[in-house]
């Protein structure tokens, strides 16, 4: 962190501050630019998450008013039975996601990375599924997974002689097929990552390889994935902070079912405080997204201390 | 204390004011603009694991150029193969779509269906309101990035770096946790007592508050060189007239990468504007797309889908490169 440098601008020069000193030197001009930040921060970020701490041990259903109700909330989000599935199905998508979405875009990228004319094509094509606005993607492999044989991949399916299979309408593969989805919308992201990653590698480590006779595999085994180690780390931990928030994929494709076989956590907060037309637990939600973000905040944390660390380096 | 992630800007050149500004001398905001010309950049091949003494020999040239030759196939296929699919299905009567949806134009084109998606299923109107969502969202985080990246960076208060710390605070915090908070905030605005549900604001103002946004716009602010300032002041240039004719036009490239952000992020947010917005007029694609999936005739809805497709795509095809460069960014510091 290069950031404190002792040179200001047109910040407080010296010691002795005093109202006067202060608008002499400009101080109102900080405040005032920063004002949209305050503003946005403070009504939209800061007050929000203070809020949600508040409200999690509170009875609020916004008609009468507020009522301290302690752990309750936690209690009765930690004794709903559908919990333990919802969770279950969130770690199996995080899981699912990992074993198919991890390998395909490392290899994708190693092989594009030894491209040599128009790597610029590869790279495009790989990244328009990320483009596609997710709703419309998700829409998309709705279709795709028709479950009738005239169903987009039960067609596909049918040239090779497969008969049609129930995609999303079965509670067995209801939630691969949703990770197929998410991993396609995906994968260009993390390959493009991936890519940058390697483009940073220094050419001299190839080099030396070279002259030290290194076959292409060595040199792949050897030079490339360990400089790609600590990317590596850093996209699964992100990849499991997405993955625990999961929603819109069950929320458009199969809304929880079939029997609550894709029900997700986030499925569940959403549920809580935005389902009920009659008005929404609010105290169950906030309590739930806590939970959640506890958990993530010690993934976030590994994170920050990797990145923070990789970029020392 | 170093939480900060550092974008790693040698790796990135879109980080790098030095070099992006060199790259675009002068005129024009084109940030990320494709290069025209066409000759291979030697550096991206001195970084590969496959040396030219490699390619020399046959065995090596036949097996990576088939290797390359089925990655490409599969990236075809994968990547280009569902949105042609879009497209021909966007323009094929609903009956052909539902018996034999791969076959290729059967029984002719339905070219009205995109005709009717726009007019009678208000597909129109939708897109426009995606348009607008979009532009808001944009405006308001570029004054938010950019005033507190400024202020933060260049005038540097004494309570700067707590500030600092207080915003990225918030990265931690996962978007899940805001939901509903967000939500109650929005329908009863502390100061402002006047619900914003149903009005843009309720999209446009909270997607300010990215903290990426402004460690992004910082770092860059951070790196540029004080001098400039410095001589600017010396020549009688006020805080807000270095921002505004010095500060900003420096800093294109960053610029580029977070209008990118935002508008892409906006035009795919779904679970925000569905809250905040249940009165169907204002609703963007996003949120009417699957509303209309039942009770829309299939070759229609399929035309409606690849029309709210269809500026993401031209934007990534004009914009490539600050698209790429700001997804790998994206792994260096997004949480």
């Amino acid at each position: 962190m290069s950031v404190m440098r002792t040179q200001p601008g047109f910040g407080p020069e010296s010691g002795r501050r005093t109202p006067l000193t202060w608008l002499r030197q400009g101080g109102h001009h900080t405040v005032i630019l920063l004002l949209p930040m305050f503003l946005i921060f403070g009504v939209f970020s800061w007050y929000p998450i203070v809020r949600s701490v508040v409200m999690s041990v509170q009875k609020t259903n916004l008609v009468s008013a507020p009522v301290f109700v302690g752990w309750d909330n936690f209690a009765y989000v930690l004794s709903d039975p559908l919990l333990p599935t919802a969770v279950l199905n969130t770690l199996y998508f995080a899981g699912l996601a990992l074993v198919f979405g991890y390998p395909v875009p490392l290899v994708a990228a190693v092989l594009m990375n030894e491209v040599r004319r128009r790597k610029g094509i590869f790279s495009a094509l790989a990244y328009l599924p990320v483009v596609i606005p997710p709703v419309v993607s998700v829409l998309l492999w709705k279709l795709f997974y028709d479950g009738s044989s005239t169903g987009v991949f039960n067609t596909i399916l049918g040239w090779v002689g497969i008969g049609p299979q129930p995609w999303i309408q079965s509670a067995a593969s209801a939630m691969p097929s949703l990770v197929l989805q998410a991993t396609w919308a995906g994968a260009g992201a993390t390959i493009i990552i991936y890519l940058a990653a390697l483009a940073s590698v220094p050419p001299e480590l190839y080099d030396a390889a070279s002259v030290d006779g290194a076959s292409i595999w060595r040199k792949i085994w050897h030079v490339t994935l360990p400089q790609l180690r600590g990317v590596l780390f850093i996209t699964m931990i992100l990849q499991i902070i997405a993955t625990a928030q999961v929603f819109l994929e069950p929320f458009l494709l199969t809304g929880g079912g079939p029997a609550n076989s894709t029900v997700t956590v986030l499925l569940m907060i959403y549920n809580y405080a935005f389902a009920n037309s009659l008005g929404g637990d609010y105290g169950a939600a906030t309590a739930l997204s806590i939970l959640v973000a506890i958990v993530l905040a010690l993934f976030s944390l590994l994170y920050f201390r990797l990145t923070s660390r990789w970029s020392d380096s | 204390m170093s939480v900060i992630p550092e974008p790693r800007a040698a790796a990135l050149p879109v980080l790098a004011p030095e070099r992006s500004a060199s790259a675009m001398p002068g005129k024009g905001a084109r940030t990320g603009w494709p290069r025209r010309t066409r000759r291979p950049d030697p550096e991206a091949q001195e970084a590969a694991a496959i040396s030219a003494a490699d390619w020399r020999r046959p065995r090596v040239r036949i097996t990576t150029t088939l290797l390359h030759g089925m990655l490409f196939l599969a990236l075809v296929v994968t990547g280009l193969g569902p949105l042609l699919w879009m497209a021909k299905s966007a323009i094929t009567p609903t009956r052909d779509t539902l018996t034999a949806p791969m076959a290729l134009f059967p029984n002719g084109f339905a070219w009205e269906n995109l005709w009717i998606a726009w007019n009678e299923v208000h597909v129109g109107t939708y897109f426009l309101n995606t348009v607008f969502l979009a532009i808001g969202c944009w405006a308001v985080q570029m004054i938010v990035a950019t005033t507190a990246g400024y202020a933060l960076s260049v005038l540097r208060p004494r309570y700067g770096p707590l500030l600092t710390s207080l915003v990225l605070c918030t990265l931690f915090v996962p978007s899940v946790v805001l939901l509903v908070p967000l939500y109650l905030t929005v329908l009863d605005p502390p100061l402002l007592h006047q619900s914003l549900i149903n009005t843009f604001w309720a999209v446009w103002l909270p997607s300010g508050a990215s903290a990426f946004n402004i460690v992004l716009v910082k770092k860059f602010f951070d790196n540029l060189p004080r001098e400039i300032f410095e001589a600017a002041k010396t020549d009688g240039a006020g805080p807000y007239r270095v921002f505004w004719s010095i500060v900003l036009p420096m800093s294109k490239a960053i610029l580029g990468v977070v209008s990118v952000f935002a508008i892409i992020a906006s035009w795919k947010d779904f679970l925000w504007p569905m809250l905040v917005l249940p009165d169907i007029e204002v609703q963007p694609l996003s949120v009417r797309l699957p509303a209309i999936e039942t009770t829309t005739d299939l070759g229609v809805f399929i035309a409606a889908l690849a029309i709210s497709t269809l500026i993401p795509v031209i934007l990534f095809l004009l914009f490539q490169k600050t698209f790429l460069n700001s997804a790998g960014l994206g792994g260096a510091v997004k949480g």
